[in-house]
């Protein structure tokens, strides 16, 4: 069982009655050697990566390597037990951006986290899958189902397009994050793989265009609270998808499309520092780099 | 691998900030470390391209020096990688190169030295996503990943080295998935570099040894 674009993903859950995940799983066992005990016994390895690097910065919150970034996770979580201030995002979505930031704190400071699919994107599948799946009592087994179905967008995104901001802007980082995340959390509460695919499909559209500027090319800020976004990004999609509001434009021709815009973007906005927030005065007084 | 696993989107598990400047340089590293087949007493890094500008606040130097200890990409130990070197009477030192070219925005070279004064020269590319390709060992151009099981034959240039190599390889039942021969010039030293899907039997190495003009022999696994 394997699939080389959305269209085909959706033929094979339609054909068999599957979900996106279950399809993901049978084509990893088809093309490997491993069988789906060992698969499974592999990502749960992973997510308890993704759980540490999700709570740990809020109980120690630790200075990153470059400086810029460090203790966001615990501040957000602070805040919001104490009653500081309004829980404007709800439980679940101020757990994913508490998680999702603290994520890379963990990575800023050379701790251990799992690229998905990038590791300045590291934020977004756990933030979202950990923050919902903890608010609504959800078990590993969810969470293992959620990774499984975003790995399936995100498998088609580094066949079809781009998940590197150097080649093509954040939007193909945080972008395609987003758009597992979004897909994810569509089955996870019941969506149809059509739904799943058009929440993916609308989280790139969202994020269209998105430039890769990191402050003095470190993997901090902007990143940090980009990743936050992909989180808001994927909840908005979700919702909207299982409204059945769906996106206009198929996830193969967005995957295309996002590709194309990030090929169109300047090379100061793909992970060069030299434009948008790296490229501004204070930007640059930042960055030590510049001769 | 083949084929762009769930473990390829959802991973690598890797110290962080960067795939390519933190999880690749380790990589590359670590398979410099394994072509060496014993621990280093010295080593020289020269960094070339973006890993010469940005290298310290991606921890590309702490990588480094993880990797020729033996340490994996997920391995919290780099973190202290000097620490650690100093214990373990490990020399460092840091070349930056900020003009050289070495073919690859994020290229390393690395020179290993042996308490006998051997000594290995290898240089690495960090290709994106925590990948890497190796481009040069000692003086002579090659091209692998170390994402398959790759066994490594330096040989003198001479007719049915080849041959041989296949020969042992078929009788132990290993599939090549690739397989390619470098060399310094017609005569001389060369390399055959042969890459397997499946585990490639250590017992292989002996066998290939017994040929005159086999000079020595790497294995890494995947």
């Amino acid at each position: 069982m394997d699939f080389k674009n959305a269209k085909e993903l959706l033929a094979l859950c339609q054909e068999h009655n599957m979900k996106i995940s279950e399809v993901m799983l049978a084509r990893e066992t088809a093309l490997g050697e491993a069988d789906e005990a060992a698969v499974l016994a592999r990502l749960s390895g992973s997510l308890e990566i993704m759980k540490n690097a999700a709570h740990g910065p809020i109980a120690n919150p630790v200075r990153s390597l470059g400086g810029l970034i460090g203790g966001e996770g615990k501040k957000i979580t602070d805040a919001a037990a104490g009653g500081q201030v309004p829980i404007l995002c709800g439980e679940p979505l101020t757990k994913a951006i508490a998680y999702a930031m603290a994520v890379l704190e963990v990575n800023g400071t050379m701790g251990l986290i799992v690229a998905a699919p990038t590791a300045g994107s590291a934020g977004v599948m756990p933030g979202v899958l950990i923050g919902t799946c903890e608010h609504y009592g959800f078990g590993d087994d969810k969470m293992l189902q959620g990774l499984l179905n975003g790995s399936a967008l995100g498998y088609l995104l580094m066949r079809n397009a781009s998940v590197s901001g150097a080649e093509a802007g954040c939007q193909a980082e945080v972008g395609a994050a987003s758009a597992m995340a979004a897909s994810a959390l569509v089955e996870l509460f019941g969506g149809t793989p059509e739904q799943c695919l058009s929440a993916a499909s609308m989280a790139m559209s969202n994020l269209l265009g998105l430039a890769c500027d990191p402050i003095a090319g470190l993997v901090e800020a902007p990143c940090q609270s980009r990743n936050a976004i992909g989180a808001a990004n994927a909840f908005t999609c979700a919702q909207l998808a299982l409204a059945d509001v769906l996106h206009h434009i198929p996830f193969d021709e967005m995957a295309e499309a996002m590709y194309q815009v990030g090929c169109s973007l300047p090379v100061e906005l793909r992970e060069t520092a030299l434009g948008g927030n790296a490229g501004t005065p204070t930007g640059c007084s930042l960055c030590g780099g510049c001769k | 691998m083949n084929y762009i696993s769930i473990f390829d989107v959802i991973g690598p598990e890797m110290i962080g900030p960067s795939s390519s400047h933190t999880a690749g340089a380790a990589a590359m590293a670590l398979l410099a470390r394994k072509l060496f087949a014993e621990d280093p007493v010295a080593v020289q890094f020269t960094l070339y391209g973006s890993f010469s500008k940005t290298y310290s606040g991606h921890g590309t130097d702490k990588a480094l020096l993880g990797g020729v200890q033996g340490f994996e990409p997920n391995d919290v130990r780099i973190r202290d990688a000097f620490a650690l070197a100093d214990q373990s009477g490990l020399q460092y030192e840091f070349v930056i190169d900020e003009e050289g070219d070495g073919g690859h925005p994020n290229t390393a070279d690395i020179l290993l030295t042996a308490a006998d004064g051997r000594q290995l020269f290898v240089r690495g590319w960090s290709i994106g996503g925590g990948k890497v390709k190796i481009v040069k060992i000692d003086n002579i151009e090659v091209d692998f990943t170390g994402e398959y099981s790759t066994l490594i034959v330096k040989q003198l240039d001479k007719p049915g080295v080849v041959a041989w190599l296949t020969s042992c390889l078929a009788l132990q039942d290993v599939n090549i998935a690739f397989m390619r021969l470098f060399r310094e010039a017609k005569g001389e030293i060369a390399y055959t570099i042969i890459e397997s899907d499946e585990k490639i039997p250590a017992d292989v190495l002996e066998a290939l040894g017994a040929h005159k003009n086999v000079l020595a022999t790497r294995l890494v696994q995947i």
